[in-house]
């Protein structure tokens, strides 16, 4: 998709005061934060799996080489094929070279935030090949043509009646004097409409939440159990995965699904974990014929040894959206490209670079709130921080800001100035403001009381107080 | 263990000493009378937390060292900001990492360094504060405060000995308000928005007066209720529980 | 390709400042692979075989999974029979080709019509056994195989499950451990972790049933 970060503020404004988009983020506030404590106080072990969990990944990404090439043997064992691409591009034209091998008019996918990533949906169709989203999310919105918003709840900036408008508008084969204002009633018929598409499609591609290299299996977790279908049905199965996926055993896969449903969605677990390796065995009697992993690294090898290494931990789970309050008030699609919040925040700059995405990780309060929630403990904030560092480095913050800062770091750094700085300055706001207590407008601050007052000082700074007290 | 007299380092804060010197005499008096020797170094200005969250790490290491030289040789430091002891607290050390000698310096400042009030409760084990307000008061936990350094329980318990003090919970009370540092002026739509939110579950828990332990975000929240109109009286928790109300609260005019 | 691949890895231990893993080092990583060992297991999943039952039955009601409880294989016939005409379904349904439901005493109940193999979407119902269950969150686990086809657990509107209580198990691993002991090394195609029908929370955050899998999972617990 065409990133739309560097606007960040322009789709800010936007977002703001799009009354739809405003309604539907009001009711994924408070639900999903909700169900994951009610999830995570069931069980006690919960911080402690925490632990156990980024030990896990860190370990991995510390002897990623090893793990990977074990990971291709096991694949190839049983029967599989990994095909390593090092760009989006790679993995593009050998999804192609695959499906054109079997042959494919249709194929089906199962909800993959990589497949965004390298924008697969529109390649395939250029080339003539029709990408089906089943996921029911990914499936509004790929009728919507529009990006996901969220990673787990593509749709989540959507009502009701948008998902009406969509299908009617789409599935014109359908009775267009048709109930559907039951929610139920449209699930029914995206059911229905998505079934023979399954049944016809001749390549099924999927993502994976973890690749394990002990058997060279791939795991995908879903509710709806499209990405079954996704797999079982078509004669071949593409899976689609980055690099850091990989865990060493499935041991280690059940720690980390402990905390990742229980993160998302404040599911104990997810309805469907689905465990592939390799394809139809002989005297199955169904199944894929071909099983390839198409592997990608897509700058992660970047990311490596990098102050930003501890992102590749992100098992994609969303807490961090869930719990973020710029999120919650801007919306998804705001941030401009693939992965929103903060874990975008930190990771879209990796991917599309800091001059592209330079807003978002300065769009936070760092109130923390991501990484207290994040089960694997990336320290959101210091990353999102160490993107400022860089910025400020190359100088790419907005003038305004450096100069401010930097007298103001100028001053601070001058005790004896600062101190005649600042007691003018509380003394002539002070007096200005002593009528009403407050500003409702200051020069120069008119970010601040655009929409609030600003309240006047007191009059007399702590420090001149103080030293007349202790008579100094 | 706290000696019988400790003696502590009060770091003021820019916004407290720029904005509501209120706040630190309220902070001296409670330490006073947790039985502290309280000093204010006269060299400090500010943590440096401006610029080491716009990523200007330099200017920040040159504050942090700044602090921790004034700031040497106290048995305590103690702040009045969730979000300034956070920062001595949490992240000095970081800057000095490739410092050794200013690193154990910064490491020894951020184990003595605390928020007043987890401090009075945790380290000085003041149990009640002497004081009184008539009124229903909310409190919001400000971010820093509360994940840096688990300022939860303290500030609840210490209210809940005000006389004649109701305390009614605030939701979302562990939601950020908005304000962010520069944040509420880089991206005002969002911030404003989410002060918005904030102001919007201050008005419906019916308190008449909303408290905090940081003045970044009660300003922010007293900015925001008072350009609707509200009425709820805003102020820093220390004033409360050091029974210093006679100044008016935030952004409202003198008598 | 390869050459992808062995820049992928070049640049892997570049960023990690080294080369390739010594020998030795290797070698303990390929011990660990070998002897994979749990790691830390909630207490909750460490009762005795009565306890993981209760909670089997327990957490799986909890997600809209639906039981039968009998005595022996003699009355699961019975029971499925019952269950069907209580959700006003046919009595007709594709079974897994599997020996240990066809020692099951289908006979009996005569009006049950039963195809045998995978399913092409046009049967409302399905009945297929399980290779264990997973008492912490009540979870099946399914295994593919000539014996039980894939489809069968997604295709179907209802899915009937024939368990019999000797295979749950308190935890993940306990289920994955039954599962190497069992197999020479190789795993299935896929092993299927089901908890509960399928759903989705894709409209306005409501949770609504039966999205592309089965509206409707019923398992026939055999205690006996």
């Amino acid at each position: 998709m065409e990133a739309t970060s560097h606007a960040f503020k322009d789709n800010v404004r936007r977002a703001i005061v799009d009354p739809g988009l405003q309604k539907a983020l009001g009711m994924m506030k408070t639900g999903f934060q909700a169900r994951r404590l009610a999830a995570i106080e069931k069980l006690p072990e919960f911080e402690q799996l925490r632990d156990v969990g980024r030990d896990i990944k860190n370990h991995v990404l510390e002897n990623l080489d090893f793990y990977l090439e074990r990971f291709e043997r096991k694949v190839t064992e049983a029967g599989g094929h990994v095909h390593w691409c090092r760009t989006a591009e790679e993995a593009r034209e050998t999804i192609l070279g695959l499906c054109r091998k079997a042959c494919a008019k249709t194929v089906t996918k199962g909800k993959s935030m990589i497949a965004e990533e390298i924008a697969l949906n529109d390649f395939l169709e250029e080339k003539g090949i029709e990408p089906v989203e089943t996921d029911l999310g990914e499936y509004i919105i790929q009728l919507r043509r529009e990006p996901p918003s969220h990673i787990i709840a593509p749709a989540v900036h959507l009502n009701k009646e948008d998902v009406i408008a969509a299908f009617h508008k789409s599935h014109t084969h359908l009775d267009p004097g048709r109930p559907m204002d039951d929610p139920h009633m449209l699930l029914d018929e995206a059911r229905a409409v998505l079934r023979p598409k399954f049944l016809a499609a001749d390549v099924g591609i999927t993502g994976a939440n973890f690749m394990i290299a002990e058997t060279g299996s791939t795991i995908i977790v879903t509710n709806e159990g499209n990405g079954d279908l996704t797999q079982i049905l078509p004669k071949m199965h593409i899976v689609l995965a980055s690099l850091e996926k990989l865990v060493p055993t499935f041991e280690d896969a059940a720690t980390i699904l402990r905390l990742l449903a229980r993160s998302a969605t404040g599911q104990e677990f997810s309805v469907y974990t689905t465990v592939s390796t390799g394809p139809r065995r002989p005297g199955d009697l169904d199944g894929p014929e071909e099983f390839h992993v198409v592997l990608l690294d897509n700058g992660r090898t970047d990311i490596l040894g990098t102050e930003f290494q501890d992102m590749l931990r992100c098992i994609r789970c969303a807490a961090c959206l869930n719990h973020c309050p710029v999120y919650a008030t801007v919306g998804g699609h705001a941030y401009g490209w693939v992965y929103p919040g903060p874990m975008g925040a930190v990771l879209t700059p990796t991917l599309i670079g800091i001059e592209a995405a330079g807003h978002l990780p300065n769009a936070s309060t760092f109130c923390g709130r991501c990484e207290s929630v994040c089960p694997m403990r990336i320290p959101l904030p210091k990353m999102m921080r160490h993107w400022r560092e860089h910025e400020f480095e190359r100088h790419l913050a907005p003038m305004a800001v450096r100069s401010g800062l930097a007298l103001w770091a100028w001053l601070a750094k001058r005790p004896g100035l600062y101190r005649a700085v600042t007691g003018l300055a509380a003394r002539v706001l002070g007096l200005l403001g002593r009528a009403h207590g407050r500003y409702g407008w200051l020069p120069l601050a008119s970010g601040w009381t655009g929409g609030r007052d600003f309240p006047a000082p007191e009059g007399r700074t702590f420090m001149s107080q103080w030293r007349r007290r202790s008579g100094g | 263990m706290p000696a019988a007299s400790p003696r502590v380092g009060l770091f003021v804060t820019c916004l407290v000493d720029l904005m509501r010197p209120s706040v630190g005499f309220a902070a001296v008096k409670l330490l006073e009378a947790a039985g502290c020797r309280v000093e204010v170094p006269a060299s400090q200005t500010c943590c440096g937390q401006p610029a080491y969250n716009s990523g200007d790490r330099r200017d920040a290491r040159d504050i942090a060292r700044a602090v921790v030289a004034a700031f040497a040789g106290f048995d305590y430091v103690v702040a009045p900001s969730g979000s300034c002891a956070g920062m001595i607290h949490e992240h000095y050390p970081a800057l000095f990492a490739d410092e050794p000698e200013t690193l154990a310096k910064a490491r020894e400042l951020a184990g003595r360094t605390h928020e007043l009030v987890s401090f009075l409760v945790d380290v000085l084990k003041v149990e009640r504060v002497d004081s009184a307000y008539s009124g229903v008061a909310t409190y919001h936990d400000s971010c820093s405060g509360l994940r840096e350094l688990k300022v939860k329980a303290q500030p609840r318990r210490l209210l809940a000995s005000v006389a004649g003090l109701s305390l009614k919970e605030l939701p979302g009370a562990e939601i950020c308000c908005g304000f962010g540092g520069t944040f509420c002026v880089k991206y005002p739509e969002i911030s404003e928005r989410m002060a918005a939110d904030k102001a919007e579950d201050v008005r419906a828990t019916g308190a008449d007066m909303l408290l905090a332990g940081d003045l970044g975000c009660l300003m922010n929240m007293a900015g925001k209720l008072q350009r609707d109109g509200s009425a709820i009286r805003v102020r820093h928790v220390a004033e409360v529980l050091a029974g210093m109300t006679e100044t008016p609260p935030i952004g409202e005019p003198g008598g | 390709m390869s050459d992808a691949r062995s820049q992928i890895l070049g640049s892997i231990r570049r960023a990690l400042r080294r080369d390739a893993l010594p020998a030795d080092k290797a070698a303990a990583l390929e011990a660990r692979l070998g002897d994979p060992q749990p790691n830390l297991i909630p207490a909750r999943a460490r009762g005795g075989a009565e306890a993981v039952v209760e909670l089997f039955v327990q957490m799986a009601g909890n997600v809209q999974t639906t039981f039968s409880r009998v005595k022996s294989p003699r009355d699961v016939p019975g029971a499925v029979a019952e269950y069907l005409a209580g959700q006003n379904l046919p009595a007709a349904f594709a079974m897994a080709p599997d020996p240990e439901l066809d020692a099951v005493p289908w006979a009996e109940r005569p009006t049950l019509s039963i195809r045998r193999g995978r399913t092409e979407g046009t049967d409302q119902v399905s009945v297929t056994g399980a290779f264990a269950a997973v008492a912490e969150t009540g979870t099946l686990m399914l295994t593919s195989g000539p014996s039980h086809p894939s489809t069968l657990n997604f295709l179907p509107e209802t899915h009937i499950v024939v368990l019999p209580a000797g295979k749950v198990v308190g935890a993940y691993e306990d289920a994955w451990a039954r599962l190497r002991a069992a197999r020479d090394g190789t795993l299935p195609r896929t092993v299927n972790f089901v908890t509960g029908p399928s759903r989705t929370g894709d409209i306005e955050q409501r949770i609504l049933m039966g999205a592309h899998g089965p509206r409707r999972l019923h398992v026939v617990l055999i205690e006996g």
